[in-house]
């Protein structure tokens, strides 16, 4: 088992004729997951990467029978998408672009809330189960099959918490990286649900950072709902108040946000937390040998 | 991005919100044929500097002749102003603003924000104007009222009367201030903004409702769309390397330590700078190549890097996914020879052909550090810093 995609996924790849599009959907087609489609409006009956490509999305569901999708739009145009997605009766959305408009996303989570479906993103590396399926931009290599659910809202720093887990043979039932921006679509929470009830899903790393109080909340709901062991790490200590750290969403605003009020909450609701990002692998094989 | 004052109160203006008159000045004699053309014999003499707290920094003077107008305006005039936002080196003040002076009867605080923890548009009022809005969260709570917008249906009836009840204003107040609610959520959605604050809105005593501030910062990532503001933007108030980092695609923001960080990907490049200090180090900088970095991007990274006198010693810590190991190593070793680093450089490599990338290092002769991992890359750092 695992969350929310495998083996079974079919995908239709929103913007697969872009560059970025096309080398990454060429990337996920090699390490196995089944694209089976692609969307650019205007492109309808063309064939790109080997596969149909549709002027809509409702045209590429219908022909396919495809119940997700991956974004790689451009950022004026990727909340359109992400709702053109939702309306063709998409389940899971990823959507990878980076840059959209805090203001089109609050509109597209206001606008979700009458579909039956999830969005991952935006800003985000995607998600990866290992062996079955990868829709994103990580790199397949680091990953290995095995029991350790990941959810994280950074890019390269999952990737390390992903490399840790397989170097020390623990391995990854499925990885989510749910993104760096304020207004996006699963978060901590969702995410634990799922793995909690994964079985599969030994235990869980969870990588915060900078910005919002979602970690904070995410510590109450481990202390309530999960009894699996999980292992976190926020990053940012030194993190200056007022600045954006790269991502839109990592700053630390009116006195909210900081690394160590997460860390503290975490701590507090029992998480096991590492200030050393190196340790997380680590901890995480201790705990689950335990 | 960040407007001044008096950009933000023309787009008040605009938006048909309450702004006393003012004109901007860059001399003494401009801010004195200013007061005149505003007539009374109160006129407040603002900086515009890209900060808050301004008033306390000396910042905004209260001037009653036209001596005190031209003397505040020469006192403020090419200084640096430093306020508790600012940093230590203050901001350049290179423009004042001259404003008409208010009959205040009382001080209230507006703001309007992306709440990202119920993704949707908050306003944010309270009846304690004029002070830090977080210290007055902290020390009274209870003064603060919020309501959050619901996209679909926008700002509503019951929302406004909620808000001018937190802020006791009388019937003729309520509705002015219902307008100026709608106006500001028309302002912020047609500009992009990701912040709006009036601190202080104000209540003359003629019982008109204006705004006596007006802060607005637009939000980058919907810059694309915003041409007209997007030529408000002022770069004498921002920081010269940050600056130039972001003109060649790089995230940078400065420190005050002396060990420099190069990473891919920002959450990455922030558990760096964490790691430097857990061990006992200063990071210098948060810096965050990207995911497309070339050998052009990297060598203008160690450029910047290197042009913080305080640097003693360089960490590079890739995780190459998409980037390959050998290419970064390449672009490391053409940064290092052309620019002529001079201090030392560690190196942590890791993901796709690392090893490749290990080996050119090795062969480059140049003197460069390999670290294994996070750790060993962190100690290794430091050690080389304090040599």
């Amino acid at each position: 088992m695992s969350i929310l995609i495998n083996k079974e996924s079919r995908i239709i790849c929103q913007g697969i004729t872009g560059n970025q599009g096309s080398f990454h959907t060429q990337n996920c087609l090699e390490y196995g997951s089944q694209v089976v489609a692609g969307v650019n409006p205007g492109r309808g009956g063309e064939k790109h990467l080997g596969l149909p490509i549709f002027n809509t999305m409702r045209e590429a569901v219908n022909q396919t029978g495809a119940r997700v999708s991956m974004i790689y739009v451009p950022a004026p145009f990727a909340a359109d998408a992400i709702l053109e997605a939702a309306d063709s009766g998409i389940e899971l959305i990823v959507c990878i672009t980076e840059g959209i408009p805090v203001l089109d996303m609050v509109k597209v989570k206001s606008a979700l809330r009458s579909f039956d479906c999830r969005l991952i993103g935006p800003n985000c590396p995607g998600i990866i189960t290992p062996k079955e399926c990868k829709i994103g931009i990580m790199p397949g290599f680091i990953h290995m099959k095995g029991d350790i659910g990941v959810v994280s809202r950074s890019g390269t720093l999952t990737y390390e918490a992903v490399y840790q887990t397989t170097q020390n043979g623990l391995g990854q039932s499925t990885c989510v990286g749910i993104g760096g921006d304020p207004v996006r679509g699963m978060g901590f929470i969702d995410c634990l649900a799922l793995f909690q009830n994964d079985p599969q899903t030994k235990g869980v790393v969870m990588v915060g950072e900078i910005g919002g109080t979602e970690e904070e909340e995410a510590a109450a709901y481990i202390q309530s709902e999960i009894s699996k062991p999980v292992v976190a790490y926020i990053a940012g200590v030194t993190a200056p108040a007022g600045k954006r750290m790269g991502h839109a969403g990592a700053i630390i605003a009116g006195g909210k946000g900081s690394a160590e009020d997460k860390f503290k909450a975490l701590d507090l609701a029992g998480v096991a937390t590492v200030r050393s990002p190196a340790e997380l692998g680590h901890m995480m094989l201790q705990l689950v040998k335990d | 991005m960040n407007l001044h004052e008096y950009q933000s109160k023309q787009l008040f203006r605009e938006y048909g919100i309450a702004v006393p008159e003012g004109i901007l000045v860059d001399t003494p004699e401009a801010a004195v044929r200013a007061a005149e053309k505003l007539g009374g014999d109160l006129w407040v003499i603002k900086a515009q500097v890209h900060a808050g707290g301004r008033g306390k920094a000396g910042g905004v003077k209260f001037a009653r002749s036209m001596d005190e107008v031209h003397r505040y305006t020469a006192e403020m005039l090419d200084t640096r102003l430093v306020t508790h936002q600012s940093g230590a080196e203050g901001l350049p003040v290179n423009l004042v603003y001259v404003e008409f002076g208010s009959s205040i009867d009382r001080e209230l605080y507006l703001s309007m924000l992306v709440d990202r923890e119920n993704s949707q548009i908050s306003f944010i009022a309270s009846e304690a104007g004029g002070m830090d809005i977080e210290q007055v969260a902290d020390d009274t709570p209870e003064k603060i009222v919020t309501a959050s917008v619901v996209a679909a249906s926008g700002i509503q009836p019951y929302q406004v009367r909620e808000l001018a009840a937190g802020l006791n204003l009388d019937k003729s107040q309520s509705r002015q201030f219902a307008e100026l609610l709608s106006n500001i959520y028309r302002l912020f959605q047609e500009c992009d903004a990701s912040l709006v604050e009036v601190n202080p809105l104000i209540v003359t005593k003629d019982g008109d409702v204006v705004a006596l501030d007006a802060k607005i910062t637009i939000e980058e990532n919907a810059l694309f769309r915003q041409e007209r503001l997007v030529k408000m933007r002022d770069i004498s108030q921002e920081n010269v390397a940050e600056r130039e980092a972001e003109e060649n695609g790089l995230n940078y923001v400065s420190l005050d330590g002396n060990i420099a960080c190069m990473v891919n990907g920002a959450g990455l490049a922030m558990a760096t700078m964490d790691l430097i200090k857990l061990h006992g180090g200063q990071p210098a900088n948060f810096l965050d190549v990207g995911g497309g970095a070339t050998v052009d991007r990297v060598a203008t990274a160690f450029k910047i890097i290197i042009a913080n006198e305080n640097v003693t010693a360089i960490l590079v810590n890739i995780f190459g996914g998409i980037v390959r190991c050998d290419l970064i190593a390449e672009g490391i070793i053409t940064a290092v020879r052309e620019i002529g680093v001079t201090c030392p450089v560690v190196v942590r490599l890791e993901g796709t052909n690392v090893d490749k990338g290990k080996v050119l290092l090795a062969e480059s002769k140049l003197d460069i550090i390999t670290a294994d991992d996070l750790t060993d890359a962190a100690l290794k750092v430091i050690t080389a810093s304090e040599c």
